[in-house]
């Protein structure tokens, strides 16, 4: 079954096509890389599906209907959620209550403060997020800032997230944990949809991965097929 | 930190809340009706004050719009209850009052609150002087007369619906700071993108809360309105009243939930004080003070308070 769907997606910005024509689609259960050089539309894709941006033209559909144009909002409560690039996190609130609010508002039907509380206690230590839950976020470490949002994500009930180059700027134990963090994601029943930069990481992890080059898809396929694309390789590696 | 000292000094706090309401609602009994005038110049301030603090306080949003809901409930009361008698009770009027500011709060909230920042600020100045000179357009061409006389009202009564008032938007804030609305408030403010793709309904959420805001703002200018008993676009609409609510929150402190009532009422008290007694310095005084409060207390009068009070426990947990 296709839990995503994307169908000639475009958004220009001014007159530039950052995302022009995209055709995609990700099963369920599956994890998605998405990958690209810089300013390739990786990030205007995920926020035309998230709902931060509407398609110029073209359609995105997620569980068989039609989300594009919705607001984040209720895309967020059909069941996709997302983390950004540069950590978005609630800075002077604690871990804690950053993830809760994931399950206080994330969710079509409303939990009870102490129960939502439960619950993103639960999912910190699902992250593997081990310093105190009760200290304002804005203070920890960038791994377990991006820990604390993958919590938040999860804690809205997602069935799909949307994860923003998850690894970079982790040390490479913390990438080797972020992999693994995102098989059990995938375990637990959440598809995944990935963008990432770091090589070992992306082909390690995905089932499919998806080229973007100057907002145009240029390859999908599995990891082998894509390591052994010529025109991947000329767009990473140069003539 | 163990729970029954917290328990205990939300309990004492509650207490002196109770006894502070008691004696400010049986204030006509023993105090001069000077006191009781004074009183309800302090709690419209207080008022304007907290309700700016409801909306601009957790989401970060400057909303410099207080004097146009302030002064819409003033012209809502000028028109209702004209000096030569009303058809309207006087508690009527605020309520209609109140609901008129929520409506175009709403109205305009759901216009201008995807402006940020600066922009937003700007705006909600230039909405105060909008609604000014389209009112004095309107008395020049339309009516052809200059402002309007409201009826008498007994000064008891115009303090007891302010402290009504004050009462109710007390509660509201306690509630909404402490609820699931409130959450979502702060997590606006901290960051509205990733508020909106946590799911929370940044728009409505922002639009209904800067009309409960604009409830009270109304409603308090009905009723001082009163008091006033004769107004025109330049008394109603004045953008002191937009100013002065953000300083005085400041000058309490906003990281309380009491910081911006105390402040208001230091505030407004000073105020009142220094006009009757240096009507030529006052100004300069007032001055001095605001300088002197953002040099020497940056989290406001309730900043101090609590720095003096971890000085005597000698512990880092006086944020309750």
């Amino acid at each position: 079954m296709r839990m995503l769907e994307g169908e000639k997606v475009t958004k220009y910005f001014g007159g530039l096509a950052a995302v022009s024509e995209v055709d995609f689609y990700v099963e369920k259960g599956e994890i998605f890389g998405l990958i690209g050089p810089n300013g390739a539309g990786k990030t205007t894709l995920f926020n035309l599906i998230s709902g931060a941006f509407t398609p110029k033209s073209g359609v995105i559909k997620f569980k068989d209907k039609k989300i594009s144009g919705l607001k984040p909002y209720k895309i967020c409560r059909m069941g996709m959620a997302r983390t950004f690039q540069e950590v978005k996190i609630f800075t002077n609130m604690p871990a804690i209550q950053n993830v809760a609010l994931g399950a206080l508002f994330g969710t079509p039907k409303s939990l009870s403060p102490a129960k939502a509380t439960k619950e993103a206690g639960e999912l910190l230590d699902f992250v593997g997020f081990s310093v105190p839950q009760d200290v304002p976020a804005g203070g920890l470490t960038l791994v377990n800032q991006k820990r604390v949002e993958v919590a938040r994500a999860l804690a809205t009930k997602a069935d799909m997230v949307l994860l923003d180059e998850l690894m970079a700027g982790l040390t490479p134990t913390e990438t080797a944990e972020a992999m693994e963090l995102v098989t059990r994601i995938r375990d637990r029943g959440v598809t995944v949809f990935m963008i990432e930069h770091v090589m070992k990481a992306i082909m390690g992890v995905c089932d499919r991965i998806m080229v973007l080059h100057h907002g145009e898809k240029i390859a999908d396929g599995t990891p082998q097929e894509i390591a052994a694309s010529k025109k991947v390789i000329e767009v990473y590696l140069g003539e | 930190m163990d729970m029954s000292f917290f328990k205990s000094r939300r309990l004492w706090v509650l207490w002196l809340a109770l006894i502070i309401l008691v004696g400010l609602a049986t204030l006509p009994l023993y105090g001069s009706l000077y006191m009781t005038i004074l009183m309800t110049a302090i709690l419209m301030y207080i008022i304007l004050t907290v309700s700016w603090v409801i909306f601009s306080g957790p989401t970060g949003y400057l909303s410099l719009a207080s004097a146009a809901f302030f002064g819409i409930g003033i012209y809502t009361s000028a028109i209702l209850l004209p000096n030569t008698g009303s058809a309207f009770p006087v508690l009527v009027v605020v309520i209609i009052a109140g609901a008129l500011s929520f409506v175009v709060a709403v109205l305009v909230g759901a216009l201008t609150l995807r402006l940020r920042g600066i922009y937003f600020a700007i705006f909600t100045f230039g909405l105060v002087e909008l609604v000014k000179q389209v009112l004095i357009f309107f008395e020049i061409n339309v009516t052809g007369t200059r402002g309007r006389f409201i009826m008498l009202v007994d000064t008891h009564v115009i303090y007891f619906i302010m402290l009504g008032i004050f009462v109710v938007l007390l509660l509201t804030a306690y509630f909404i700071r402490n609820s699931k609305f409130g959450l979502a408030l702060r997590s606006i403010g901290e960051n509205e993108e990733a508020a909106a793709h946590s799911g929370v309904n940044v728009t409505m959420v922002k639009v209904i809360t800067f009309g409960i805001s604009a409830v009270f703002m109304g409603a308090a200018g009905a009723t001082i309105a009163m008091r006033w008993t004769y107004i025109d676009p330049y008394i109603a609409f004045n953008s002191l009243f937009s100013f002065l609510p953000v300083l005085m929150a400041i000058f309490g402190g906003l990281g309380q939930f009491y910081g911006p009532v105390i402040g208001a009422a230091i505030f407004a008290y000073l105020e009142e004080t220094l006009l009757t007694k240096f009507p030529y310095y006052y100004m300069l005084i007032f001055g001095c003070v605001l300088v002197g409060t953002m040099l020497f207390m940056p989290f406001g009068f309730t900043g101090l308070i609590q720095k003096g009070w971890r000085r005597l426990i000698g512990g880092q947990h006086a944020d309750a």
